[in-house]
């Protein structure tokens, strides 16, 4: 054989062995993307389950604040309702609650039996975990898309990802102006 | 961005090689030293070196854990950090959760071991986890899944290692060289005899030097490689928190501290969070040493004006170097801007020092419970504190006066 086919035969197999690893590496960042999805996920759930116990808690001490139990758990079931929905959807349901909580937490200030309640400090820690875990989970979450979607638009991955149909994913924020209210509960 | 971090490697991977030809050179000159040929030496040194390296490997972490008489603790102990080490491994993207250690001593400091991470561990001393508060905790958690997550627990310990067999060939080739000068001769009297005359003399001059420089030259190595790696966990700590002033902050108290960790020593020193070893402050030491001053790492944490991003880091660097940089610029162009996140609410004084109170009063509670104190709760409110060996079965509270039950 000439010496050109053996050319040619080598830059396919070069070819082949590319488009492999690049196509490799982009399931790796998907399957990331939805791993660090279900991270959130196991947070936020979390979050719904330590609600009504709060709201028990701080029921006990401060009868007179109806309205803003009522606005907790009103938001958490949204929000769990709405579990199975996309991240844009989910962030805003999300950043509700966050606010709702921000409200009942406040009210807590206002009860100093409350506040000395071994109970209620074992939740608030819960709480106060759960809230950083979720925006730990989310800014992971976040930086994984961002790789993602830069491999799949940069050249020269992006003619893999188009041939294969990767699909974008999609940046998960917590509505913003909700955020800038939500609750950051410190505790030692 | 996250695997890029590997690109930083390689420099460090540039100077491992230069530990590894020292200890090759070593053996080589052992074996024509001892054995009349260079085989010989390159045999016992890699042998030796490959046993070592077992160890290590298998038990490295067990006996780093062990020295250091750190203690394994669940998320009923301490709650706290507990939460604060699994927002870390979220936040590092670390596939599995560390074990978390705890090490009764006053000191301040905290390390991370573990071959990878899936099988990592981070420990900190109960000091540290009274003086923290969350913030700072979290930035010291985050410097260890650092060290992890950048795999430079595995790192140090091929270096450290390495720099062990060195070491040990050096102390013992000078003892036999000194014994064997003493009784006359002794091997190398022989393969005089057979020729070679000065380039005979030239390998044995190199070989002696190389003795004695050995040591001290892979000693330097590996501490120029450790504080490079702290460079770069503290970067990364920045990079997971959002907030570099959290553990610019930590390392502030920490350099405040007057306590030396009893526990700690040469071999140990790079794990910890700071140098448990030397007093910080002094710039002689720097080629002497596993870490990168105190003072120096906060004032570059402290100067990330514009954001977390390791780019921020790396020009934060550069202006109190007025050198190069840090960090490759592989690892730092990975990612756009980086905000820095808000500080947790400052807490008006009296509401501080309440807090700092129940922080002392959870430490010391959970340290009584991991030394096996019972605590009773007497009606009128009072805790006590049974010791382990207490024999009777009632006693009588001292502030209300009842009989309590145990």
């Amino acid at each position: 054989m000439p010496y050109w086919v053996w050319i040619i035969i080598v830059a396919v197999v070069i070819l082949i062995f590319w488009i492999i690893g690049v196509f490799n590496s982009l399931v790796g960042l998907r399957n990331q993307v939805k791993n660090a999805w279900a991270q959130i996920d196991v947070q936020l759930k979390r979050r719904y389950d330590l609600i009504p116990n709060l709201v028990e808690t701080v029921k006990g001490y401060a009868k007179h604040e109806r309205e803003t139990f009522e606005m907790v758990t009103k938001a958490r079931n949204l929000a769990q309702q709405a579990s199975n929905a996309g991240a844009a959807e989910r962030g805003k349901l999300e950043g509700e609650l966050g606010m709702a909580l921000g409200r009942l937490l406040a009210v807590a200030e206002a009860y100093p039996e409350l506040k000395a309640n071994q109970n209620f400090l074992a939740l608030q820690e819960e709480l106060t975990s759960t809230e950083n875990k979720i925006s730990f989970s989310r800014q992971y979450y976040n930086d994984s898309v961002l790789t993602y979607n830069n491999k799949i638009q940069m050249v020269p991955s992006n003619i893999i990802a188009g041939m294969f149909n990767f699909k974008l994913g999609e940046f998960f924020e917590v509505n913003v102006e909700a955020e800038r209210q939500a609750p950051k509960v410190s505790f030692p | 961005m996250w695997e890029q971090i590997r690109s930083n490697q390689v420099r460090s991977v540039i100077l491992i090689a230069l530990i590894a030809g020292l200890l090759l050179a070593l053996g080589y000159f052992l074996g024509v030293y001892f054995f009349d040929s260079p085989t010989g030496g390159l045999v016992v040194a890699l042998v030796l070196w490959a046993i070592m390296s077992l160890v290590a490997y298998f038990q490295g972490d067990s006996i780093l854990l062990g020295m250091a008489k750190a203690r394994k603790i669940g998320p009923n102990d301490a709650p706290r950090l507990y939460n604060v080490v699994e927002e870390m491994k979220i936040a590092s993207g670390l596939p599995k959760m560390p074990d978390v250690y705890i090490i009764d001593d006053p000191a301040l400091n905290a390390f991370a071991t573990g071959r990878d991470p899936t099988k990592a561990s981070v420990a900190i001393t109960s000091g540290l986890l009274q003086q923290l508060n969350r913030d700072e905790l979290q930035g010291v958690i985050a410097h260890e899944m650092a060290h992890i997550k950048n795999r430079d627990v595995l790192l140090m310990s091929i270096c450290s290692v390495m720099l062990g067999t060195i070491v040990i060939l050096s102390w013992y080739a000078s003892r036999f060289l000194l014994f064997g000068a003493m009784s006359g001769g002794g091997r190398r009297s022989s393969s005089r005899d057979s020729g070679g005359g000065a380039a005979q003399v030239i390998i044995l001059v190199v070989g002696l030097v190389l003795m004695i420089l050995a040591p001290i030259l892979a000693q330097l190595i590996y501490y120029a490689i450790s504080r490079k790696r702290e460079y770069l966990a503290d970067a990364s700590a920045a990079l997971y928190t959002r907030y570099p002033e959290g553990l610019a902050s930590a390392l502030e108290k920490i350099g405040a501290s007057t306590h030396q960790l009893k526990s700690a020593n040469q071999a140990t020193a790079p794990m910890y969070t700071v140098n448990p070893l030397n007093k910080e402050g002094k710039k002689l030491d720097d080629l002497t040493s596993t870490h990168p001053p105190i003072s120096e790492r906060i004032r570059i944490l402290r100067s990330m004006a514009g954001g977390a991003a390791f780019t921020d880091y790396d020009a934060a660097y550069r202006k109190i170097h007025k050198g190069g940089g840090v960090i490759s610029k592989a690892a730092a162009g990975a990612v756009g801007a980086v905000g820095i996140r808000q500080a947790s609410p400052s807490i008006p004084g009296e509401m501080a020092v309440a807090q700092k109170a129940a922080r002392n009063r959870e430490v010391s509670d959970m340290m009584l419970r991991m030394n096996q104190y019972r605590i009773v709760d007497c009606e009128c409110g009072a805790k006590w504190k049974i010791p382990p060996g207490f024999k009777d079965d009632s006693i009588q509270c001292t502030r209300c006066g009842r009989t309590i039950k145990l």
